[in-house]
């Protein structure tokens, strides 16, 4: 624990003279000021009595861990012992200048929230973001519209690394076998091993960190190497793109960054990629052009979309044909269609049952030369990708949809499986006797043929320096608590190559430290901060006087205008001898994937990505082995049966999860849970699919077998039935249909016209605030959902239950499948709440909690609610929520500092829904009124909507005939769902319409 | 049992219920009729069987007082319910437990307009029952809300807020109906009570009794001037409670009806939740009047006729509710409605098809063996049907709660319902109340209404001239 | 007792016919300030010792119509004048929704104006009353029948009135003091 908080345990504790009281402890910091404020805390970490102090309480707490009650009263005491010490630190900002995003206010007004651009480095590529600040709070993530990686769009990292910032269960202090060191007491007790390094020209130390882009810390660690030539620096990513650089390697004969452009797009074939998911790099611009080429109103221009996919994705459940092959098949398809398209003969025969398919798609790519793409996806082998850039070539993609450039990723030539492998074996021989570990966790992510643990054990001196005291820090000797993003000065590159910088919106809230600083002590022994170490870098990289302008306007803006990696005209030689195919796997396959939540599981700690569903099944809180409806029958399995896993005599417990569209004779497994120390949300959930996985076939492998145990093993999915039942719910149409009946939505169902009513109805004279959400063009990456959760301070509330139906999202995601279990349909529906001018909700509430508002809000009153839940059984929606138990957090102090201070946060017994983010609206209105005008249209936007990478969400004011959201409801695809009830949504969709090769309608 | 007319008595007695088994066996006088009655209370001693019962349903109760302190510690939450299925057990409970508190009303009020003689050795404690069965169903209400110590916002008064109740939500109804009905009952059953009361001040020997029973009685002493009056403001009791013992269920109904679920919007609930709650009323009047009779030797007065119209009206009763059934299935078909049709459907072949189904056996089929003569006059035999029909009333209020809610009209929203073990802890402690309840009140107050049944008594008519002649 | 006035006479019967046709007797004979005490209610005793109009049913009717325009003027003060919100689109006087509560609000008063009324006209509570003082009384409540002729009758004589109750069907006739 953070030695300030053990004087707050202090004060618990009898007094004795010759013990150090909390007043005394208090007193010595109320005289410190500004930046040795900090020193005094250390010095005071030095002083005896202190750390009898410390040993005095350790145990004490040590114990309190173990039961969630008392866990609960222990951060209540660390919540204390914050305030008292002062380092309530969230309200303080950084020593540092920063710089605040100009286009909103920018002097500090009480209650008026500021937004500073930053990014958000995830592995090797950055996103630009916007980050709200309230009173030097962090508290809410958005896109940065300027930047080329963000477009104003975010991903569910994004929106939830804000959580992971205030965590409590991040490490708060650095140990040396488990006992705290102050960071002048790191550095000192580091300088002699250092200094023997030194000696040996670092013929010892090794540094592993994971991948980077950082321009900064690149040039750092040169200097490193510099310093110390015989140093090596490994970098290991779990979920890595070796493949793509491999890829490119036989294609071009050098690693390339591939970037798409979908706006030029028309026919697209993805081989197994996931380009519109979370995590992908380029989301945010992939998904915001796809959607945009999708809207059926471009008619004929429609882009249409083939998927080639193993796993099932919500990229796919996009596409307007998909061909469900194993991962291992898709190579051969590959290759099959570059022989079919003449590009290349590299053998490869079309199956049967693919024939169709392939010969439509063939024709299609064939007549669309130029305006066709085809994408290979990362956990595609090198083979796929070669023959991928070879028919981009072919087809006149490259230049056009595709383009090439120096990889972000400055360490591509060598793979990072290879760089893992490379450093075992030093270890193992002994050659290594300082090894430092940045954050990266190669204890529990290394592939399971890597015996990293036991290679790490025979290192003599080692250093982990990360946000968790996770399971590789639990192995080291040194722990050195690092720092989030949004507490430390840095610099990424996003999938283009654009240099972002990363500004902190607050320092170090548990007085942690940055990668780079230790790396600077490791080569100067001295102790810059960050922010210098980032200026004094990008100094020597700017020429000309006016630094200081270059800097601020860079920090402003978030990035550096025009430093995208230029592209290279470079042609794909199909020639080149491809690698002889991989055989098809043998057997039941298992195909390995990144988690849709929480990635490789570094955010496994994280409440809101935990019971976030995952976008294709629904399920949260857990990593179920999917499988096809066929194979699951051919085994006589059911969903939530418990299975035993084994692969090469490695074995893993897990429940199944039968998913239609999944291919058969093959199970899919996520990666990222089975954490042992992620923290108290993150630990001993799931089943670590690290275990099962080998370096040689990291994504995909054979001959897996399946055995049940016999067990129920309950998952908990917030949308247990994906079926339409007939009902006119998502309301979808082939282009031709559309085409023929743009009207098609409203012939599903009889909508009673609106005059059709025997009361006065109410005048909305104002504002009369609608949204439309666009079914077309949301790919269901749920970033919305936890985005509204960041906004509106909604609860976390745990697998058990969402088990028994008591998830608190105000916005869902709806999946529906239609069609056969083989191949189905996929529709995403966002629902949260319609606002419905007849709401049945309000008539039913016999406290007058639930009214309507004069701008036709349904408006829900909290502190009047008495909890009937009448209202939510009276919503056909069902979008009301329910506090059945006290869900959210009164006491953990870091996640008050996150709250959105003008959310209220609901207490037990109170019923909640989806507010249009009224907050919002009144902010504008208020300015409106400041300046004496209208609120403009666009000046508002809902959480989800800002935060919707495919502009799928639209919000604005019905009265105003010119705003785009009238526009939309004007459009026909406009339906209300459930209109047939007269409830008049407020919310409305636009009708999703697929456009498929009449060829393969039949 | 033909009464061949000899005797005076039973000449009486034919004038009153032409051709029928006697209500109260001849041989009665006004001397008897009281000593009886009274002697139950007064003289009788307590029995170990009475003390084990009231024992085990007092524990009972005190399971019920400790589920609603976690209840009211922990929330809601230690139940099944959840979203979509927002109501459970409380309000299956609530239904049941008012529709059993029609009975007692029922038989006093209305039967007493109809001239119904018989009713009068049963009404007192059906009235009795009524109480505490509303006194149980009121429990529910309060402790479903999510914040109980707010369900004063119910009430309409002037707070400092200035925000007031919303008059239009059927809970707001359930309010007024629920607890005009409690007053009216207590007020009814309190008014009989009182000559009674006066009865056992004169002949109570315990001075404390004496005194109690002095108090209560509030000085009655029987003139004919309060004679007058007394008859009078009964009368019109029974002309008030009648409509309002109609309206009550019929109100509970529009918490469902008035809603626009599938499956709780309909037309037909009023009736047949009137109806339903008179099945089950006098279902429980036997499951009381059947051991009572027993146990405390007053066959003579709750005679087998008793036994044979109280089975009639559930007969009748029953097939009404059969009716309405069958009427849900039409409309379901009939309207053409998906949604309603799905509802019936999930009803008869969801995964809760089962409860619906036992449903069906227990309040339709098994109640028809009433139709027979020989089982209206076998205690044991209408115990039992008794007993089931009242499961059965109670699985119709889960069928229509818990499998309406469950599946409606977003498929992405379905979801299961499961009773925890603190849904049933309370159901349990609900019993419990009600039949300690009980156990007191046939030991504290006269079970039969003394003075009403003097009236069935041939000494209590006048001879034709003393009446005739003016 | 020093010095007890006296409150009436009082006759015993055993059966109705017996009270009744005494009752009818005395009311010819002129006796107005007359009671007769039954076990049970018997519509002829009044009749015949002329207590024939009872106001209950007019207190009855009062309270009633009182509720029921109390229970729907509260609700259509509330939601169009005190509270008035937009709830569902509904209008603010939504008067078929409130008809359920005015209807139970009638039947409450009504009920309670019943009872009420006809306590306070019965003059109860009443713990003491003379007629107590009767040894026998007791039996009124259980199996017997009494008329009581009061002093304060303007006929009442002591003598006279003792006689002519002993000449009906009395099994017995005692004075009672207050």
């Amino acid at each position: 624990m953070d030695n300030v908080q053990k004087t707050g345990i202090g004060d618990v504790c009898p007094s004795k003279k010759d013990k150090l009281e909390l007043s005394e402890v208090r007193e010595r910091l109320s005289e410190a000021r500004g930046p040795q404020y900090w020193r005094t805390l250390d010095e005071l970490a030095q002083t005896p009595e202190f750390a009898e102090m410390l040993h005095r309480e350790f145990p004490k707490h040590a114990s309190e861990w173990t039961d969630k009650s008392s866990r609960r009263d222990f951060m209540k005491i660390m919540g204390a012992s914050m305030a008292l010490a002062g380092l309530s630190a969230c309200t303080k900002q950084p020593l540092e200048p920063i710089v605040p995003y100009v286009k909103q206010p920018n002097n500090q007004l009480l209650g008026k929230p500021l937004f500073y651009a930053t990014a958000m480095p995830l592995g090797v590529y950055g996103t630009g973001l916007l980050v709200e600040s309230h009173e030097g709070r962090p508290t809410k993530i958005e896109g940065n519209p300027q930047h080329p990686s963000s477009l104003g769009g975010t991903d569910v990292f994004n929106q939830a690394s804000v959580l992971t910032m205030y965590d409590p269960d991040r490490s708060q202090v650095n140990t040396y076998l488990g006992e705290t060191r102050s960071w002048p007491e790191v550095l000192s007790s580091l300088r002699g091993s250092i200094e023997a390094e030194k000696a040996k020209q670092g013929v010892g130390l090794r540094v592993l960190s994971g991948a980077t882009s950082s321009p900064s810390f690149v040039a750092q660690m040169q200097q490193l190497l510099k310093t110390y030539p015989q140093v090596k620096w490994y970098q290991w990513e779990a979920v890595n793109r070796d493949n793509v650089y491999a890829g490119a390697e036989l294609a071009f004969g050098q690693p390339l960054e591939t970037t798409y452009d979908f706006s030029k797009a028309k026919v697209v074939l993805s081989l197994d990629a996931d380009f519109l998911s979370s995590g992908f790099p380029g989301f945010h611009k992939y998904t915001r052009e796809f959607s945009r080429r999708r809207r059926p109103e471009l008619k004929e221009e429609m882009l249409r979309f083939y998927a080639v996919e193993s796993a099932p994705t919500n990229t796919a459940a996009k596409a307007d044909h998909r061909l469900h092959l194993k991962a291992s098949e898709v190579e051969a398809f590959a290759r099959a269609l570059a022989s079919a398209l003449g590009v290349a003969q590299v053998g490869g025969e079309f199956k049967e049952d693919q024939k169709k398919f392939a010969s439509a798609l063939v024709k299609d790519l064939q007549a669309n030369r130029g305006t066709a793409l085809v994408l290979a996806g990362d956990a595609q082998t090198p083979a796929t990708h070669a023959l991928a850039h070879a028919i981009n070539g072919a087809l006149g993609a490259a230049g056009k949809t595709v383009s090439y450039s120096e990889p972000v990723d400055p360490f591509a030539a060598t793979s990072k499986v290879e760089q893992l492998r490379q450093l075992t074996a030093e270890m193992n021989s002994g050659k290594v006797d300082m090894l430092v570990v940045l954050n990266t966790n190669p204890v529990y992510d290394a592939p399971a043929d890597i015996d990293f643990l036991s290679a790490l054990n025979k290192v003599g001196l080692r250093i982990h320096l990360g946000l968790y005291q996770d399971e590789t820090a639990k192995y080291c000797h040194w722990h050195l608590s690092g720092t989030h993003y949004l507490e430390q000065w840095g610099d990424t590159r996003s999938f283009d190559g654009t240099v972002s910088f990363i500004q902190p919106l607050i320092s170090p809230l548990y007085s942690g430290h940055s990668e780079s600083e230790l790396i600077e002590f490791l080569t100067n022994e001295d102790e810059a901060t960050s922010y210098a170490l980032t200026q004094r870098y990008w100094q020597s990289q700017h020429s000309g006087a006016d630094f200081k302008s270059w800097w601020d306007r860079s920090l402003h803006d978030g990035f550096v205008a025009g430093s995208a990696s230029p592209a290279k005209p470079v042609t794909a030689s199909a020639k080149t001898a491809l690698p002889a195919i991989t055989a098809a796997a043998s057997g039941l396959e298992i195909i390995f994937r990144r988690d849709a939540t929480i990635f490789d599981g570094r955010f496994a700690n994280n409440g809101w990505l935990q019971e976030t569903p995952k976008p294709m099944n629904q399920v949260c809180w857990d990593n179920p082995v999917l499988m096809s409806v066929a194979t699951a029958k051919r085994l006589n399995l059911k969903s939530e049966d418990e299975v035993e896993l084994e692969l090469n005599g490695r074995k893993v417990k897990a429940a199944l999860w039968l998913t239609p569209g999944h291919p058969d004779d093959a199970i899919t497994v996520t990666l990222g849970y089975g954490r042992e120390k992620a923290g108290r949300v993150g630990s001993g959930i799931g089943f670590s699919a690290y275990k099962l996985r080998a370096s040689n076939a990291l994504w995909n492998a054979g001959g897996v077998r399946v055995r049940a145990t016999g067990e129920h093993y309950g998952l908990a999915s917030p949308q247990g039935h994906q079926m339409m039942e007939g009902r006119a719910i998502v309301r979808a149409a082939t282009l031709e249909e559309f085409i023929k009946t743009p009207g098609f939505a409203h012939e599903m169902v009889e909508a009673p016209p609106p005059g059709l009513t025997m009361y006065q109805p109410y005048e909305y004279k104002e504002h009369k605030w609608g949204m439309a959400i666009d079914l077309n063009s949301c790919v269901g990456c749920k970033t919305c959902t936890v985005a509204c959760q960041a906004e509106n301070n909604i609860a976390v509330v745990g697998k058990d239950q969402v088990k028994r139906g008591r998830h608190m999202n105000w916005l869902r995601i709806d999946n529906y499948h239609e069609g056969s279990p083989e191949n189905p349909n996929t529709y995403f529906q966002p629902v949260p709440c319609m606002q419905c001018e007849n709401a049945p909700c309000e008539v039913v509430c016999p406290v007058t909690a639930t009214v309507h508002s004069s701008e036709g809000l349904n408006d829900m009153v909290y502190n009047r609610c008495v909890g009937t839940r009448y209202c939510s059984n009276n919503c056909p929606y069902k979008v009301r929520r329910f506090n059945f138990l006290l869900f959210s957090d009164f006491d953990t102090p870091q996640l008050k500092f996150q709250r959105n201070p003008e959310v209220s946060v609901r207490s037990r017994g109170v019923m909640e829904k989806c507010t249009y983010c009224i907050q919002r609206i009144t902010h504008a209105r208020i300015d409106a009124e400041e300046e004496n005008r209208k609120v403009r249209d666009g000046e508002v936007m809902t959480a989800c909507q800002q935060a919707c990478p495919a502009e799928a969400i639209v919000f604005g004011d019905l009265n105003d005939s010119g705003s785009r959201v009238s526009k939309l409801k004007a459009s026909q695809r406009n339906y209300g769902l459930l209109e047939e009830l007269n409830t008049r949504p407020r919310t409305t969709y636009l009708a999703a319409v697929r456009n498929p090769n009449p060829e393969l309608e039949s | 049992m033909e009464q061949a007319p000899e005797t005076k008595a039973s000449a009486t007695l034919e004038r009153l219920l032409p051709g029928q088994a006697p209500v109260l066996t001849p041989g009665h006088t006004l001397e008897t009729i009281t000593d009886k009655i009274v002697s139950i209370v007064l003289r009788r001693p307590v029995t170990l069987g009475w003390l084990g019962g009231f024992a085990f349903f007092f524990g009972l109760l005190n399971l019920m007082l400790f589920a609603m302190a976690y209840l009211f510690y922990r929330g809601v939450g230690i139940w099944g319910i959840n979203i979509p299925v927002g109501w459970g057990f409380a309000i299956v409970n609530f239904v049941w437990w008012v529709g059993i508190g029609h009975a007692g009303t029922l038989i006093s009020a209305i039967l007493l307009l109809l001239k119904q003689g018989w009713r009068n050795s049963i009404n007192r404690f059906a009235e009795a029952m009524t109480l505490f069965a509303v006194a149980c169903a009121g429990v529910f209400p309060l402790i479903h809300t999510g914040r109980p110590w707010l369900a004063y916002w119910l009430f309409p008064y002037p707070n400092t807020m200035g925000v007031w109740p919303q008059f239009r939500s059927p809970l707001l109804w359930d309010v007024f109906a629920v607890s005009t009905y409690a007053t009216i009952s207590a007020l009814f059953w309190f008014v009989g009570l009182i000559p009674d009361l006066a009865t056992f001040r004169d002949t109570a020997t315990n001075p404390v009794a004496k005194t109690i029973y002095g108090l209560l009685a509030m000085g009655w002493r029987g003139s004919a001037r309060h004679w007058k009056r007394y008859e009078s403001a009964y009368i019109l009791l029974a002309g008030l409670a009648t409509p309002l013992v109609l309206s009550v269920h019929t109100v509970v109904s529009f918490d469902f009806a008035i809603s626009i679920l599938p499956g709780w919007h309909t037309t037909v609930f009023p009736p047949y939740f009137v109806a339903g709650a008179i099945y089950s009323g006098f279902a429980m009047v036997l499951v009381l009047a059947i051991p009572i009779r027993r146990f405390y030797g007053v066959q003579d007065m709750m005679t087998l006729r008793h036994l044979d119209n109280a089975a009639k009206v559930m007969l009748g009763t029953g097939l009404i509710v059969a009716y309405g059934y069958t009427m849900e299935a039409f409309y379901a078909y009939y309207s053409g409605n998906a949604y309603e049709l799905f509802m019936f459907k999930n009803r008869l072949l969801g995964p809760m098809a089962w409860s619906y189904w036992c449903l069906i056996l227990f309040n339709i089929l098994i109640p028809q063996v009433l139709w027979i003569r020989k089982v209206r006059l076998n205690p044991a035999m209408l115990f039992v049907t008794s007993l089931v029909i009242l499961l059965g009333m109670w699985l119709e209020r889960f069928v229509i709660v818990v499998t309406s809610l469950h599946r409606d009209f977003l498929p992405s929203s379905w979801g299961m319902y499961v009773a925890t073990r603190w849904d049933y802890a309370v159901f349990a402690g609900t019993l419990g109340l009600f039949f300690s309840a009980m156990f007191l009140f046939v030991r504290l107050m006269p079970m039969i209404t003394i003075f009403e049944m003097r009236l069935l008594l041939p000494q209590a008519k006048l001879s034709e001239e003393v009446a005739a002649h003016d | 007792m020093t010095e007890s006035v006296l409150h009436g006479v009082v006759a015993e019967f055993i059966t109705p016919d017996e009270l009744v046709s005494a009752c009818k007797k005395a009311y010819a004979a002129g006796y107005r300030r007359m009671d007769a005490y039954t076990p049970f209610p018997l519509e002829e005793v009044a009749d015949a010792i002329g207590f024939e109009k009872t106001r209950v049913p007019l207190l009855t009717l009062a309270g009633g119509i009182l509720g029921g325009l109390s229970g729907f003027f509260l609700q259509y003060w509330v939601h169009t004048s005190a509270y008035p919100v937009n709830v569902g689109g509904r209008p603010l006087n939504s008067w078929p929704s409130f008809v359920i509560i005015t209807f139970e609000m009638t039947i409450l008063f009504a009920g309670i104006a019943a009872v009420v009324g006809m306590l306070t006209l019965n003059g109860l509570p009443q713990p003491y009353h003379p007629i107590f003082n009767h040894p026998r009384f007791t039996a009124a409540s259980r199996d017997r029948f009494f008329l009581c002729i009061e002093a304060a009758d303007p006929k009442f004589d002591l003598e006279q009135t003792t006689h002519f109750l002993e000449a009906t069907d009395a099994v017995d006739v005692a004075e009672v003091t207050d």
